[in-house]
């Protein structure tokens, strides 16, 4: 099953020079505020999952109109300080042409005096104000996440530069053995050849060892993804620009519950609550989901666990608010069957008919019936 | 079995007299009681009869209420050398207020505890009260039971008369040394001395001196006791209970010494007001029993019923008599000695459902509010006193009164249980807090809603000193050594409304406080962060010094006009 492919955009990294300009301009205008005796404020959107709209054309969780303010007063004032020291910061990394983690601007802070942040997750929190603040993507403050992006097998040549020399270099990811490529933080200036039929992208490390162990890639022609959970903006990137330059589609193949379901998938194909203001870049909209569906469950007469309290929460929840998932009839009725067994079944789950009953019989059935696959 | 085993501790030689002055120790051997070992089997083994009812009323006679107690000590608070020390020193010390008092003097005790061998103390208190005719002190010292206050419905320290007697007693039987006491009436009197011992068997004294003493007194009252104790601080000592003694009774002055300490502690008097002199009372119709009722009745000068309830109650008017009577179906020109039985039971009944005014309170000498302050001021130095006194009210006709004081922060500790300290009738209660009803009635209050944390079952956790009296012609203690208040649901009620009162005042000093605290937080907010945020414009805007001075003060300023708008 072919989505209508989203055009390309224009690459997020539209220059530093810009990012500087809008840091100067907020200042500027702070700045002058307090001169006026004013009181300042910075507008934020507000990234959480009642703030997005799904867009069924457009293919991705799009930021509503809500804003949260932070006008400057006493209860305010030492998040105002840190998230302006956090400017501060962003700025100098760009002037530098360097970059912080998440976890090294932490460190950071701890310079400064009382505006110091306690606990990582603070200024994470901070740093994505500014983020959605100024409507760019974090690595284009100068900040980097820490995670791995994902690791990529298979009918695959990536296109990247050498850092010192410029010269082109030509990853095959056919010849990683039994390793895999591992997608690098910033995708941006990555170009692909491929003649493969498919991605495939799959949940967890252990399936992606065996299909790239039984050389699957050799026998399907496709390219195999390994998010490792949650994907990360860079592998959601990649396989966004990866399948958009090659028109290629996108299969994925996660475990059969509420949280492969709701949490990974949907984050894949439309984004992320939090991260609203930047999906239109990191997000898939021409995935699909091959499985594990409710459905298989039965189909292929699967062992299950029973869902878990959270599993059960989960899928209410996601029947209840997640706008991606209220779209699409299918989904509510594969959740709602779920919710009916009360069960949940894994990949690794399909190992009970054989070691590689996945490789030569599940996905080729599978695959055979494209427009089954759910939205 | 109590008073001579050796694993108590307590040694006492029966073969060789320490005193010449031949105090007489031939009473103290003691027959060996039945013990678990003895064999007891449910069933004789043989029909064949032991005993005979003849030959067992032979053994059948008078317990001597002094040999029961010298049996018994716990039960008069001996249970222990610790518990000895201190209940002897409050014996003493209640008498001499109640007498004080009661004469209308300031007291000044004087409160000595000298450590003799490693378990041997001699105590000696000695007052300025209004001493005790000659006569009088064999029988006052030497005898169980025997006292002024049993039979009158008011409000004193002691009750039964068992106290200082038993002291003596317990001195007597652990070291062998009879109490000693010195005792002048007047400036014109001689001071008489004594040496007495109690025995046990006849519940009579036994005078072993009597002297005329030069005494730098006028008047007053010296008591000495030799005894086997022990003497620690903390919790229970008698430390402890003699600072709160000063604070329940802040018209008193205490000198104190202590074994290793040369100079006495001075507890100073912080109101020169006496308590108002209790009166004694006629007991209320309410909670009177069945039996009591029908004593009375037949122990009454009156002729009539009506009469009677007037005469022999308090607050019974004439109008109420009637109400009564009318509703027990009874005539009030009825003989109250020759109603039946049942009739009585009528009278009973009635009793309880008709309106009664509350008891005279005259009888009640609470400690009041101001000076429970400043007894609590005196010896606790904290940030916030408050105290509350209940009106007075009604258990089984009895009339009491509540009141509670309460001190917070400061230098108590604040991460600590609440430090309750029980009064009844101005004596501190030190033993068995869990049985008793004030403790009860602490631990019933949700003290959260007052701004403290408090665990499930348990007191609340807080710099808090807890201040609670019940005063009352007759404190139903639990048990003879006085150190627990039966809960009376009507005690219970009160204690519960006198706690929450003082709770509610507590919660608007914390919120209060808290909230001065919040602002001094907020205050130091703008002083903390603002500077940052002049550092971090300066630096993505790169002005000068002087502009990021000038930005700061600006807005310091500003946010500081906000706030206190």
């Amino acid at each position: 099953m072919t989505k209508k492919s989203v055009p390309s955009k224009k690459p997020v990294l539209s220059g530093s020079k810009m990012v500087l300009k809008a840091i100067r301009t907020s200042a500027q205008d702070i700045h002058r505020k307090i001169l006026a005796r004013k009181k300042p404020t910075m507008k934020f959107p507000v990234r959480s999952l009642s703030n997005v709209r799904y867009h069924p054309q457009r293919g991705f969780f799009e930021i509503a109109g809500q804003k949260k303010e932070r006008t400057l007063t006493v209860n305010t004032v030492k998040t105002f300080a840190q998230t302006l020291r956090m400017v501060a910061l962003s700025k100098e990394l760009i002037e530098n042409d360097d970059i912080a983690t998440k976890r090294e601007a932490y460190y950071v802070s701890k310079n400064w005096e009382e505006a110091r942040f306690a606990e990582q997750p603070e200024s994470d929190t901070v740093m994505d104000d500014v983020e959605a603040y100024f409507g760019v993507n974090r690595e284009q403050l100068g900040f980097i996440p820490e995670e791995k992006g994902g690791d990529v097998a298979g009918r695959l040549i990536v296109i990247d530069h050498d850092r010192d020399t410029g010269r082109k270099l030509r990853i095959d990811c056919t010849k990683f053995g039994s390793g895999a490529y591992s997608i690098p933080i910033s995708v941006e200036q990555l170009e692909f050849e491929t003649k493969a039929d498919y991605i495939l992208v799959i949940e967890t490390a252990g399936m992606f060892q065996r299909l790239v162990k039984h050389n699957y890639w050799k026998k399907a022609n496709c390219i195999l993804i390994s998010m490792g959970g949650v994907p990360t903006r860079a592998c959601r990137r990649f396989i966004r620009r990866l399948s958009d330059s090659k028109k290629i589609p996108v299969h994925v193949f996660v475990d059969g519950d509420p949280y492969g379901i709701t949490n990974i998938y949907r984050t894949l194909k439309v984004g992320s609550g939090n991260a609203a203001h930047l999906n239109e870049y990191f997000c898939v909209p021409q995935a699909s989901f091959l499985g594990i569906t409710p459905q298989d469950i039965i189909d292929y007469k699967l062992p299950t666990h029973p869902l878990k309290d959270v599993d059960i929460k989960r899928a209410q929840d996601a029947i209840k608010n997640d706008p991606f998932i209220r779209h699409h009839k299918d989904w509510i009725r594969a959740i709602e069957l779920l919710l009916k067994m009360s069960v949940r079944a894994e990949q690794q789950a399909l190992a009970k008919h054989g070691l590689n009953y996945v490789i030569d019989t599940y996905l080729p059935q599978k695959l055979r019936h494209p427009e089954r696959f759910l939205p | 079995m109590i008073w001579c085993s050796a694993s108590q501790g307590v040694p006492v030689s029966t073969s060789e007299p320490r005193n010449t002055k031949s105090p007489r120790l031939d009473f103290l051997e003691i027959q060996p009681l039945p013990t678990d070992k003895d064999p007891v089997p449910d069933k004789p083994v043989t029909a064949e009869k032991r005993e005979t009812a003849e030959s067992m009323a032979v053994r059948q006679r008078d317990i001597s209420i002094s040999e029961f107690f010298s049996k018994n000590r716990h039960l008069l608070g001996f249970d222990n050398p610790r518990k000895a020390l201190l209940t002897t020193v409050k014996e003493a010390v209640d008498n001499s207020l109640d007498a004080c008092e009661e004469a209308g003097i300031l007291p000044t005790l004087k409160v000595e505890i000298h450590q003799l061998e490693e378990e041997r103390f001699r105590v000696c208190i000695e007052d300025n009260g209004p001493g005790i005719v000659k006569a009088q002190i064999p029988r006052i010292f030497g005898r169980l039971l025997y006292g002024s206050k049993f039979h009158t419905l008011k409000q004193a320290r002691g009750q039964q008369g068992i106290g200082i007697s038993a002291a003596g007693m317990y001195g007597l039987l652990t070291t062998g040394k009879s109490i000693a006491v010195t005792s002048r009436t007047g400036s014109g009197k001689p001071a008489h001395y004594y040496e007495i011992q109690i025995d046990t068997r006849k519940n009579r004294p036994q005078v072993i001196t009597d002297k005329v003493v030069d005494w730098e007194h006028s008047h007053g009252t010296r008591v000495e006791i030799e005894l086997i104790g022990t003497y620690k601080k903390g919790r229970h000592s008698v430390d402890d209970y003699i600072r709160q003694t000063a604070i329940a009774n802040p018209h008193c002055e205490i000198l104190f010494s202590v074994p290793g300490c040369d100079t006495p502690l001075h507890l100073q008097r912080a109101s020169t007001t006496l308590p108002p002199e209790p009166r004694s009372i006629k007991p209320h119709p309410y909670g009177v029993e069945l039996g009591v009722l029908i004593r009375m009745m037949k122990e009454s000068s009156t002729r009539q019923l009506s009469a009677f309830l007037q005469r022999d109650f308090s607050r019974v008017s004439s109008r109420v008599a009637q109400e009564i009577c009318r509703e027990a179906s009874l005539k009030p020109t009825a003989n109250p000695r020759s109603i039946a039985a049942n009739e009585v039971e009528r009278l009973f009944k009635a009793i309880n459902t008709v309106k009664i005014m509350n008891p005279a309170t005259n009888c009640l000498s609470p400690i009041h509010e101001e000076q429970i302050l400043a007894g609590l001021k005196k010896e606790i130095e904290a940030e916030f006193y408050t105290a509350i006194t209940r009106s007075p009210a009604v258990y089984r006709g009895n009339p009491f009164q509540i009141e509670v004081g309460l001190a917070y922060g400061g230098s108590l500790p604040a991460d600590e249980l609440v430090d309750l300290m029980r009064f009844a009738n101005r004596v501190p209660l030190q033993y068995q807090q869990s049985a008793c009803a004030i403790t009860k009635a602490v631990l019933g209050i949700d003290w959260r809603s007052y701004g403290l944390s408090q665990s499930k079952g348990a007191l609340p956790i807080g710099p808090i000193m807890l201040f609670v009296h019940m005063a009352s012609a007759w404190v139903p203690f639990t048990s003879e050594s006085k150190e627990a208040v039966a809960a009376y649901p009507e005690i219970m009620r009160e204690l519960r409304l006198a706690l929450q009162e003082c709770g509610r005042k507590l919660a608007t000093h914390i919120r209060a406080h808290r909230r001065a605290a919040e602002e001094a937080k907020k205050k130091s907010y703008i002083e903390k962060y603002i500077p940052h945020i002049g550092i971090a414009l300066r630096e993505i805007l790169g002005f000068s010094e002087k502009s990021e001075n000038d930005l700061v003060g600006t807005l310091k300023d500003v946010l500081e006009r906000s706030r206190s708008k």
